[in-house]
């Protein structure tokens, strides 16, 4: 039977980088994490068909990444989904939702656990648990 | 489990071919989110992460993409780095509805320490971790094992079995890689769902046993 490395064996533990709070978050207190739902505010009633874009000034000035943002998120979106599905750095597109929620484009929901950005709560556990459980 | 047939929004254009998928209905249910929570999947390269995401997965795992500033071998202080170069890393993710207002995500991400300051994004609101090991390889996952501890996140060892590498028993890593006793350890299959599931179940339960009351 081959021997097992033992972990801190011959090595010092891997020194870890202070735990940083400062990130992610937009001018009005949006959290953006990987996995924050997001919305367009476009009409509701709005038909799902995509509208044309607007011809001239308009069009120019609005990014193109910014209306394929607004695009993707006439359904529930996450962050991390935005990202994969544009082929855009996960960074980038926390900026652009930044600014979008800022301008009141998109809306941003919070995660639902109810502690912000800590640790699920026991009663949150519980249903995790449950729902894996019926899988 | 509610969900509508695909019948919305085939966009054109930039967004590029989404997978036509199955739509839950919380997805075009504007009015209301649904509870979003994560764990996040760690380990060395070709461990197995986005085969156990996949595994349990009710869509085609998505790729996103972050570009960060690579450290040297050495260090993980970056403003020590001279000609600091950006690298793109990679993560896959995939998604459980777990009930019509709670849906679950899974983040598989590489465990190589240069990495981690994307860790530290990820793991904000996470339930926990899965430390995916390869007994062939097994300090691939000793970065990830040091930062979890470290920052207090509740993990899980899953010794992921692959054909015709040595069986160990669980207690055998658990030795190798000075786990506490009050940590699971489990030698799984991430290609299997219920392996999966299991492992899944497995951390949860870890969490609420150390969440305080």
């Amino acid at each position: 039977m081959p021997k097992l490395p033992v972990r801190g064996g011959d090595r010092k533990p891997a020194r870890v980088r202070p735990y940083s709070l400062t990130g992610g978050r937009t001018r009005f207190g949006h959290v953006l994490l990987v996995e924050t739902f997001v919305t367009s505010t476009a009409a509701l009633e709005a038909p799902e068909e995509r509208k044309e874009l607007p011809n001239g000034s308009l069009a120019t000035r609005v990014m193109p990444e910014m209306q394929a943002i607004v695009e993707l998120c006439r359904r529930m979106r996450t962050v991390a989904e935005i990202a994969a599905l544009l082929k855009m750095p996960l960074g980038v597109v926390r900026v652009l939702l930044s600014d979008l929620a800022d301008q009141g484009k998109i809306r941003v929901y919070g995660t639902g656990t109810g502690h912000g950005p800590g640790r699920p709560d026991r009663a949150l556990l519980e249903r995790v648990l449950g729902g894996l459980r019926r899988l | 489990m509610d969900s509508v047939v695909s019948d919305v929004s085939r966009v054109s254009g930039f967004p590029g071919p989404e997978p036509e998928e199955e739509l839950k209905a919380w997805q075009t249910d504007r009015t209301r989110a649904p509870v979003a929570t994560k764990i996040v999947v760690a380990g060395g390269f070709g461990v197995g992460k986005t085969t156990l995401v996949t595994a349990v997965s009710e869509i085609t795992p998505l790729q996103t993409e972050a570009l960060m500033t690579e450290a040297s071998e050495e260090t993980d202080d970056l403003t020590a780095t001279p000609g600091k170069n950006t690298t793109t890393v990679a993560m896959d993710f995939g998604r459980i509805t777990l009930d019509d207002d709670l849906v679950l995500y899974l983040f598989g991400t590489p465990g190589q320490q240069r990495f981690w300051f994307m860790w530290d994004d990820l793991v904000r609101g996470a339930i926990g971790a899965v430390v995916l090991a390869d007994t062939r390889r097994l300090s691939d996952c000793f970065p990830a094992l040091d930062y979890f501890e470290s920052c207090g996140l509740p993990y899980v060892v899953a010794v992921n079995h692959f054909d015709g590498s040595e069986r160990f028993q669980a207690e055998d890593v658990r030795e190798a890689l000075t786990v506490p006793p009050h940590i699971p350890v489990m030698i799984m299959d991430a290609r299997r769902r219920i392996s999966a599931i299991e492992t899944l179940l497995a951390l949860v339960g870890h969490a609420l046993e150390v969440s305080p009351e």
